[in-house]
């Protein structure tokens, strides 16, 4: 066979529906202005979602605590911008960095153990962050979170508008660089090294892959990406509060994931907009259950399994 | 300083038997449950709910409860819990975690999502003070300690004596092997899972005047239940056992001594031992 | 002393809670060495490939690679410095193609590994050497599928064609052909046989058709110990090791 197939069947190039769902993305502010806040949302939890793919669809790093990083983001620019500088290109690198430096930290928790060491280690820095975030209210608040956050314009023009116009384009660029950033990566040799720890570790370490450096590369890589999320939805909404590291969050974030696809790293962007969808719609008809609905949605969707839900094809046929 | 040690040895043993099914559940069938909670909230939720319409005794409704959870333990093992075996353990992970929101949600809806009261009998009431008061025993934690340390001896006798006991373990060392052997796993399964969410509905219903119940009981206790697991392992009842005290201890004073950083104490520990061992601090070898 | 030993462990020892797994093995190989360890089943030839391998630390011993000690370093570590296995049971990718997985090894190789800004397969070197393996191990045809639908045959080749992408100096094969069907095995032992020869290759096998008909020389291994070692030849007549299979009437296969 001769290298130029060999070339093409390694090709990751952008498929055009990429290049248009994107497009159709970008002009989602134009076409529904009205919603520009809904979208400036949903963006940021696609975001936050995209980054736990790496983790875990690409990585296989099951996380019950994702939020610890949102949540980290969410503070470090709301307090920035309060107490240092209100820019918001500014403060979003400050967050980011200073989440890179926990998910360093933490990553090296997830290097050991089985699926339910992973779970518990994640799950705790959640809680142990949300505990200090209360406990710590002089600073962040507590209970009552962090209230009055104003941010200056973004690149010293755009200011933040009521409708929202400003913060969904604005979530959108980032989101979009973030994503082409991340389109690459997986596709590198770096990336299929990821996929090749999740896949067998053991084998990964038995072809020369440092498997622990890897680890703690993508990790470090997912929780930034999370902090940038956490860092957009603070400077957007004005405000932080303890929930940004809840459970509850952390379970959101896996289910959208999940619904949308792990693996394939459009699975944050598509899950974030069904599951919101959802929301929107279930919560309009039964506010205060929604979460009865949700559960009952999971329990179905893992008992005919996951990767049928994005393959319609399948439904009809047994497992 | 004794008071605390006896608060906490009480904690720890109704966490013990809240824990040991999830334990058992995931070192039998490899699977993590995290709704066991729910079944230690059907329990307490039962015992309340025969207390205040039925008007039944508390002494009767707590093996009642103890009934009743394990037939839905059995319902839903037979039904759907034994479709996910075999699926990875992140779909395991959003399965159980579906159904402790569905349970949450239900008993909202239900019950409401007040704070529920039980009323204990007169005997169980009341405290005793030794040695000047260096050590005052509540009566009803006492009650506690004796009840789960009888049902730790029965665990550990129908374990080791038993013929289910012997089948039990030897489905959890190997489960193909002991299918081999004529062991009927599926029935194994079924048993062990209906007596583990059995014991979580005791715990339910034997710590409700202790840890409170509402709605979020599921959600607030999951991650103690988890610790248990993680920190005492999966095989055998020891690990678990010394876990659960030494996280009933370690809360109880943590929170006595150092309010302000409360439960941060309890979840820097066990993060800190899952690091140093990540198969869990008593138990044989990973899982 | 030949100058040209590539892998050698002395005194290498293994104990597992009151079990001796690896009972003070020492081994010298040669560059180039076609080289057979035979034992009865537990008789610790996997646990000793782990050990060499770095999978397993040893209780006690020193291993050295082409004149290295390497016995503080991670197995990845090792792999770097060209010692490579194969697994009894296949350890493969399900995930990814035999192309990927081939590309991805290959880019490992060359010090790629860790780029995250070039694509995979943007380099020539990579697809070129791909190339050469692929048709080597006639995965040519199937490169584009999915490893987990892979049938038995072909995994079992990939497995090798993984090991041989990393340009190992010594080749640890653990039963190569176990479980393959019998038209395929022919294309494996082919391959085994044409591997560059100043490549060691340390061989575990049962088959002795395949030990006799590959190997230079033998290990025999018994209970974690070295029972004896020198040329076919001499094991065939040795009466320890015909003991060691026939007598005990406890090895089957």
């Amino acid at each position: 066979m001769n290298r130029m197939a060999l070339s093409l069947s390694l090709a990751a190039k952008l498929r055009w529906w990429e290049f248009a769902l994107w497009a159709c993305l970008l002009c989602l502010p134009f076409l529904l202005p009205s919603h520009a806040l809904l979208i400036s949302e949903i963006t940021v939890i696609a975001l936050f979602a995209m980054s736990l793919d790496l983790i875990l669809g690409y990585s296989g790093i099951v996380s019950l605590g994702h939020a610890a990083f949102f949540g980290m983001g969410a503070y470090s620019a709301a307090l920035f911008a309060k107490h240092i500088n209100p820019d918001p290109l500014l403060g979003l690198a400050i967050a980011t960095a200073v989440t890179a430096l926990l998910g360093a930290f933490c990553s090296l928790g997830i290097l050991r153990g089985s699926d339910l060491t992973r779970l518990m280690v994640t799950l705790g820095v959640a809680l142990i962050l949300q505990e200090l975030a209360n406990k710590l209210d002089f600073i962040t608040g507590g209970a009552d979170g962090l209230q009055g956050v104003v941010m200056g314009p973004v690149l010293g023009y755009f200011e933040f508008d009521l409708m929202g116009q400003t913060a969904a384009w604005y979530t959108l660029g980032i989101t979009l660089g973030v994503f082409v950033l991340l389109r690459q990566v997986v596709v590198s040799p770096f990336g299929f090294s990821l996929q090749a720890i999740r896949d067998n570790a053991l084998r990964a370490q038995a072809i020369g892959i440092p498997v622990h450096a890897r680890l703690i590369s993508v990790y470090t890589l997912a929780a930034a990406l999370a902090g940038m999320a956490g860092g957009l939805q603070a400077q957007t909404t004005g405000f932080a509060s303890l929930d940004v590291f809840g459970f509850d969050r952390s379970a959101d974030v896996l289910l959208m994931l999940v619904i949308g696809g792990t693996g394939w790293l459009w699975g944050g962007i598509v899950g974030a907009v069904v599951f919101k969808s959802l929301h929107s719609v279930i919560s309009a008809w039964t506010p205060q259950y929604w979460t009865f609905w949700l559960g009952l949605f999971l329990v179905l969707l893992m008992l005919v399994g996951r990767e049928r839900l994005i393959r319609p094809w399948t439904w009809g046929r047994r497992a | 300083m004794l008071t605390l040690l006896f608060d906490g040895v009480a904690y720890g043993m109704l966490l013990f038997i809240l824990a040991i099914g999830l334990s058992v559940t995931l070192g039998l069938m490899n699977f993590i449950n995290l709704a066991h909670g729910a079944f230690a909230m059907a329990g307490g939720y039962t015992t309340v709910l025969l207390m205040q319409h039925a008007g039944l005794p508390f002494l009767l409704c707590v093996p009642l409860a103890f009934v009743f959870t394990a037939l839905l333990g059995a319902l839903m093992e037979a039904t759907l819990y034994r479709r996910m075996y075999n699926k990875p353990h992140l779909d395991q992970v959003l399965f159980s975690i579906g159904l402790t929101f569905m349970a949450v949600a239900a008993v909202d809806y239900f019950v409401g999502s007040t704070q529920q009261l039980v009323q204990l009998p007169e005997f169980l009431k009341g405290r005793t003070e030794l040695w000047d008061g260096a050590l005052g025993m509540g009566h009803y934690r006492l009650a506690i300690i004796a009840v789960c340390a009888v049902l730790t001896v029965v665990l550990q006798l129908l374990l080791v004596r038993t013929r289910f006991g012997s089948q039990l373990r030897a489905s959890v060392d190997n489960q193909r092997v002991a299918a081999g052997l004529g062991i009927d796993v599926n029935k194994v399964f079924l048993l062990t899972f209906a007596v583990g969410s059995g014991l979580a509905g005791l715990g339910g219903a034997l710590g409700a005047e202790v840890l409170g119940l509402d709605p979020i009981f599921p959600l607030k206790f999951m991650i103690y239940f988890l610790i248990v697991v993680a920190v005492g392992g999966t095989s055998g009842l020891t690990g678990p056992l010394l876990a659960a005290l030494l996280l009933g201890i370690a809360d109880v004073a943590g929170k006595y001594y150092v309010p302000k950083l409360g439960a941060f104490i309890v979840y820097s520990l066990m993060i800190l031992i899952l690091l140093w061992r990540p198969q869990g601090l008593f138990s044989r070898g990973g899982k | 002393m030949s100058a040209d030993i590539v892998l050698s462990c002395e005194g290498l020892v293994k104990r597992f809670g009151g079990i001796t797994a690896t009972d003070n093995v020492s081994l010298q190989l040669t560059r180039g060495a076609r080289h057979a360890l035979i034992g009865p089943n537990g008789a610790g030839k996997t646990t000793l490939i782990n050990l060499l391998t770095g999978v397993l630390e040893p209780t006690a011993g020193r291993i050295h690679l082409l004149g290295e000690d390497i016995s503080g370093l991670a197995p990845h570590q090792r792999v770097r410095r060209g010692l490579v296995r194969t697994f009894q049971i296949n350890q493969l990718f399900d995930g990814l193609t035999p192309l990927q997985t081939l590309a991805m090894t290959v880019s490992q190789h060359l010090g790629q590994g860790a780029s995250w800004w070039q694509a995979l397969g943007r380099d020539q070197r990579v697809i070129a050497r791909c190339e050469l393996l692929l048709a080597q191990f006639h995965l040519t045809e199937v490169m584009d599928q999915p490893t987990e639908h892979l049938a038995y045959g072909k995994r079992r080749l990939l497995e090798m064609a993984i090991a041989l992408a990393c340009e190992p100096n010594v080749l640890l094969l653990d039963e190569p052909v176990a479980g393959v069907p019998a038209g395929e095995r022919d294309e494996l032992l082919r391959t085994v046989a044409a591997l560059p020869a100043d490549v060691t290759v340390v061989l575990i096998e049962h088959d002795m058709d395949l030990v006799f008909s590959f190997a230079k020389s033998m290990t025999v291994l018994v209970n974690g110990a070295v029972l004896t070692e020198g040329t076919p030849a001499e094991m065939a007549a040795d009466p320890r090791v015909k003991e060691v299979y026939l007598g005990h009437g406890d090895s089957h296969g």
